[in-house]
């Protein structure tokens, strides 16, 4: 059942890799709803702060903005990777990745400087139904994108060894859906969790 | 921390006990036995380690046998403990444990088991594939499910069950008014078994929407097929809501987050709605494969094309977008108002239209038809006139002013089982006698069948029958006992003779798999029931790889249409090629066991070794990740040599 | 076989019978609230009657006259379907339902206010809090309080403004009325009229724990005056009610009935959130397993402040 279609971008070439992208697609709406739940539930507590700390106090503009900038670079960055990938440009596809890695690195490094920030603030997960909601989703996010990083770094190790075939073009390939998809959802946090509430 | 051994271990209560010494001989006996014959290697090669979707079927269906069997205690005990005012067989602690377990394992750990164990064995011959399209990822799903499941079992010998109901509402569930770790048990088990689960479907709408044999267009394909198709895209939908809420519910018990909870601004309310926005899709998750399975019952046993085959399919789609728009209706006593209650009263009525339509369209199917009272046939019988009662229940309970005075009495409870277990259940007994042919090569008994259906549906009625109108006398569910001035006792009495009845049945059907296996004669034709779809035409059981080559479809029940215009029944030889067949794996067993370490952990708040535990999650990953394995080819001969002895020398 | 499935049918039928012995409390209304409820539910089973008759009946009809006969071997029909068929029984079923919607909603909104025949008096106010395991009834205007038992006028409507302590609860008087939950921090209504005087059983509907099934409270329903009568004798006679003792009578435990001269309210309205953590005890619901940790109050982040919800 090896149906290989030459004329087809080298990550759908087989088969088997025209059904991992697909279902690989469906995860995505799963978790797209997996991301709203964790939304409807922080737009339900958003305004319960226990006589605990508000938005208004905690945030600050300017880390969210680092990260935001972060982030979407390693999304447009990742595009290169991708571009690279479809020249068969090994070498091009290996550093845009890493650079990729780098700036997604970079914001999850902030990120968990902003959440420590808060902590010594005394606004942990358990101070107030708004911070549990705004630190599990936020949260969610940031493992999302470490867990993606890991993932990352396994496949650059393949594409080292294995070079650039239809199996691992399509593992990168999947993988630059999972790193865009966490880049949409970082864009809906940054307007309804953090811009909607810095007035105060 | 001061660790007492009896918090551990149960004990002190006669029950548990017995039943603690009943697990620990079983699963020594069942450890002696397998060494005694020699079967380890056999195990772990056979059925451990398989990637193959029929076996991943066959031990899905043993996993929802066992939990019928506990599921069916629970209740049993339950009969027992209400048979008569203030007795004293549970107290009120061990009643709210039993009737949380029976609630959690029934749904989660017997009807979700059954259906997907079926879906698995005979989706893929239905579509003509060689298997689904992620066989690793399938393996995965059920061990995930076993885990979910062993974990769930274990807590009312270690830790203490659940006892918040199934549902699991809040503030009780939480650590404010249950600081036990009974409800750790439901949050972290439930995690589990539900991230097998979403993989399935995943795995399944993949599967349907591109490995279908050629020419099989979706109009043409058999309705448990469709059914199964829009079952997983609702499973897709609705797991993960599931997956958040228990996140939540595990941060609340865990970490002292505010979620649900009274203190610090947490909001209970918002629990009801996450748990019945996955809690009501679940319940057509369950229904729709059912339907599917009664479609190709009915349609066989009166040897007649299903009716209005377009008609099915619109409607089990608009039950699907209507499934995930009713989710109020569980809660129309919370204050919602007066808006919300008429809308939703709307929407859930609305759902009896198309699906009265099926019930017209399987009435239709046998009309002109010519209908053998076959044990299959039989349940699909029974099905429409005691689902149909649960139907028009379910839309008096729709109105929700009405449902103020139904809802949580057991007018409620006697309405969901009237729709779970004929719909369900009785699905599920039609799937076995239906397809255990095909998936073991020999058929269960008819004439234990027959008695297995009479009790238990006999014993169904007189069970459930008098709870609507316990129900309507003011008896509330979920209550562990009753006084003798409120006139309860005599109907309740009834219903605890009928579960006796309901047991006997389901004492029949274990009878009747150990019968068959011993006695029933090996020698029987691979189409016994001469039936209309694919599945039919390979071996009893089938063979590994399913189609030697994968067939060709010209119209809708494709099977009958090759037998009818005698085409495509007879294989051509020379036309055969290698079949490539995915390797075996040991990683989903692995798996299981490392989400039940880790799982078995948090739920008795170790969060340091359990961190270090989930280590062993992502070295199961990486190890996924570098796996480049090929599979392995089966040789031509074989697959001559295998085809020839099913089909016989032609 | 087709005989087995009739009797298996016709076995409802003395369960029918057998159940009327008791009478069904939905059924037998006492007051305005319930009875436009049990109209509505004797509309559904008109019509959901005519739908099981049409269903049984074709049911039975096409098992017995197509079931295999050894005349019949040969038969093997082909049929796919009607459209005409299929818009005639979704039509249908369709027109039920705009039938039962109507008188739904209209049901729906009429119980969200003071019955129709009672409009133009004032509704009587009792706060009902519903705690582990008891009911307590706060009698604001009067400024009395009662446990596990509420007195009222009949024929004057109540208003009870729900709420609750702790767990999710749901306040229920089969013979008046509909049911309703109490929530923490929420405050939801009920209207209730009794037609006569009379007692009337309520009770939990919602599982909150092990106390559970013994939720039960009595309403008595008196003649205004004997009403007004046992207000002024609660007040010259009954104790009074500390905060201290309002704090012990909130611990999960079963009590009798217990009558004050003064509410809680003075210093908690549960309804309205606030200093919940006060009246948390979790270390008094263990029950038997393994011990789970609890939290610390967080006191903290408790300055009485209301909570949007």
């Amino acid at each position: 059942m090896a149906k290989v279609d030459k004329s087809l971008p080298l990550e759908y070439q087989t088969e088997q890799s025209r059904l991992n992208i697909l279902g690989f697609w469906i995860f995505l709406g799963a978790e797209v709803v997996l991301f709203a739940t964790l939304f409807a539930a922080y737009g339900s507590l958003k305004d319960n702060f226990a006589g605990g700390p508000t938005p208004a106090e905690l945030f600050k503009l300017k880390d969210v903005m680092i990260e935001t900038l972060l982030l979407l670079t390693s999304s447009f960055t990742c595009g290169i990777a991708i571009w690279y990938m479809r020249r068969q440009n090994l070498k091009g596809l290996l550093t845009w990745l890493i650079i990729t890695l780098a700036l997604g690195a970079g914001f999850v490094f902030v990120e968990v400087n902003e959440f420590i920030h808060y902590v010594h603030e005394g606004a942990t997960m358990q101070t107030s139904a708004f911070l549990s909601s705004f630190f599990v989703l936020l949260g969610t996010h940031g493992l999302h994108v470490s867990i993606g990083i890991g993932w990352a770094i396994l496949i650059i190790i393949q594409l080292m060894k294995h070079g650039l075939t239809p199996t691992t073009a399509r593992k990168t390939f999947i993988i630059s859906l999972y790193w865009h998809f966490l880049d949409v959802v970082w864009i809906f946090i940054f307007t309804f969790v953090y811009l909607a509430r810095m007035g105060g | 921390m001061h660790i007492k051994w009896e918090d551990i271990v149960i004990t002190g209560d006669p029950l548990i006990l017995s039943a603690q010494i009943g697990i620990t001989l079983t699963m020594l006996a069942i450890v002696v036995g397998v060494t005694y014959f020699k079967k380890w290697q056999y195990l772990w090669d056979e059925w451990i380690t398989t990637v193959d979707h029929k076996k991943i079927g066959i031990m899905y269906i043993i996993v929802a046998v066992l939990m019928f069997f506990r599921g069916g205690v629970d209740g049993l005990m339950m009969k027992y403990q209400t048979s008569a005012p203030e007795m004293d067989f549970l107290d009120a602690q061990h009643y709210n444990e039993v009737f949380t377990t029976h609630g959690v394992i029934m749904i989660l750990f017997m009807a979700m088991p059954a259906l997907i164990g079926l879906m698995n064995v005979v989706i893929p011959l239905q579509i003509g594939a060689r298997d689904v399209a992620f066989p690793q990822l399938n393996a995965l799903s059920f061990w995930l499910t076993f885990s979910g499941a062993m974990l769930f079992n274990i807590s009312f010998v270690i830790g203490g069950s659940p006892d918040a109901g199934w549902t699991s509402y809040f503030p009780l569930a939480g650590k404010e008014f249950t600081p036990g770790v009974g409800n750790n048990f439901y949050a972290i088990a439930l995690q589990i078994a539900g991230i097998g689960t979403l993989m399935t479907g995943i795995n399944f709408v993949v599967t349907i929407l591109k490995m279908r044999a050629k020419g099989m267009t979706l109009m043409k394909m058999p309705m448990f097929t469709w059914t199964s198709l829009i079952t997983n895209v609702i499973i897709v939908f609705a797991f993960p809501i599931l997956t958040v809420a228990l996140a939540l519910m595990t941060f609340d018990r865990l970490f002292g987050t505010h979620f649900f909870t009274i203190s610090g601004g947490g909001n209970a309310m918002l629990w009801n709605n996450l748990f019945w926005l996955w809690g009501h899709p679940e319940v057509y998750i369950v229904i729709l494969p059912a339907f599917g399975m009664f479609s190709e019952v009915i349609a066989t046993f009166s040897r007649k094309r299903l009716y209005g085959y377009n008609s099915m399919i619109i409607s089990i789609v608009g039950i699907a977008i209507l499934s995930m728009v009713v989710w109020v209706h569980h809660f129309y006593t919370m204050g919602s108002g007066p808006v919300v209650n008429s809308v939703f009263s709307i929407t859930t009525m609305l759902i009896a239209v198309p699906t009265g339509v099926k019930i017209f369209n399987w009435l239709f199917t046998m009309r002109k038809g010519r209908i053998q009272f076959t044990t299959a046939m039989l349940w699909s019988l029974a099905f429409i006139p005691t689902f149909t009662i649960g139907g028009v229940t379910g839309v008096m309970l729709a109105m929700a002013a009405a449902d103020y005075q139904y809802h949580n009495t057991l007018f409620l409870v006697a309405h969901f089982h009237y729709v779970l277990i004929p719909g369900v259940v009785y699905a599920v007994f039609a799937g076995f006698y239906y397809w255990w042919p095909k998936m073991f090569g020999y058929a269960l008994n008819e004439r234990l069948g027959k008695w297995h259906f009479w009790l238990f549906n006999i014993g169904f009625n007189v069970t459930f029958m008098p709870m609507f109108f316990l129900g309507l006398q003011g008896a509330v569910r979920r209550s562990y006992t009753f006084s003798a001035e409120s006139g309860f006792a005599p109907l309740f009495m009834l219903s605890a003779i009928g579960s006796l009845i309901l047991a006997a049945g389901f004492a029949v059907l274990v009878y009747n798999i150990y019968y068959s296996t011993r006695y029933a004669d090996r020698k029987i034709s691979t189409d016994p029931w001469d039936a209309r779809t694919l599945e039919w035409h390979t071996a009893s059981p089938v063979q590994p790889y399913n189609f030697a080559i994968t067939p060709e479809v010209k119209a809708l029940d494709a099977f009958w249409y090759m037998k009818k215009n005698k085409e495509g029944l007879v294989l051509k030889e020379e036309e055969l090629e290698e079949i490539h067949m995915p390797s075996n794996s040991w990683l989903p067993f692995y798996m299981c066991a490392i989400f039940g370490v880790v799982g078995f952990l948090l739920v008795f708040e170790l969060f340091i070794p359990a961190a270090i535990c989930s280590l062993g999650i992502f070295v199961g990953l990486i190890i996924r990740s570098f796996d480049y394995d090929e599979g392995y080819h089966i040789k031509l001969d074989v697959i001559k040599k295998t085809e020839r002895a099913w089909r016989g020398e032609k | 076989m087709k005989k087995g499935i009739l009797v298996s049918l016709l076995a409802i039928v003395p369960l029918f019978i057998l159940s009327g012995c008791e009478s069904m409390v939905v059924f037998d209304p006492q007051g305005p609230v319930a009875r436009s409820i049990t109209d509505l539910i004797n509309w559904s089973i008109v019509l959901m009657a005519f739908v099981c008759l049409v269903v049984f009946g074709l049911f039975g009809y096409i098992v017995w006259k197509y079931r295999a006969t050894k005349d019949n071997a040969d038969y093997e029909p082909e049929e796919h379907g009607s459209t005409k068929l299929e818009i005639v029984w979704t039509v249908i079923p369709f027109l039920i339902i705009i039938a039962l919607t109507i008188p739904t909603v209209k049901t729906i909104y009429a119980l969200e206010d003071i019955p129709e025949d009672y409009k133009d008096q004032d509704p009587i106010v009792i706060n009902v809090t519903s705690a582990d395991w008891k009911w307590i009834f706060s009698y604001p205007e009067e400024g009395i309080e009662t446990v596990n038992y509420v007195n009222i006028p009949a024929g004057v409507p109540v208003e009870f403004k729900l709420t609750s302590a702790g767990t999710m609860q749901s306040f229920w008087i089969p013979a008046l009325a509909g049911q309703k939950y109490t929530m923490y921090g929420a405050e939801t209504d009920l209207y209730v009229v009794a037609d006569n005087p009379g007692s009337y059983e309520g009770q939990n509907t919602s599982f909150n724990g092990k106390g559970y099934a013994e939720m039960k409270f009595e309403v008595e329903a008196k003649t205004l005056a004997d009403y007004d009568e046992w207000v002024d004798e609660v007040k010259e006679t009954a104790p009074e009610l500390t905060e201290e003792k309002y704090k012990e009578i909130i611990k999960p435990t079963h009590l009798g009935r217990m009558t004050f001269s003064n509410t809680h309210l003075e210093w908690i309205d549960h309804g309205k959130g606030g200093d919940s953590n006060y009246y948390l005890n979790p270390e008094l619901y263990r029950v038997h397993g393994y011990p789970g940790k609890t939290f610390e109050k967080n006191e903290e982040s408790n300055g009485g402040e209301e909570d949007a919800h």
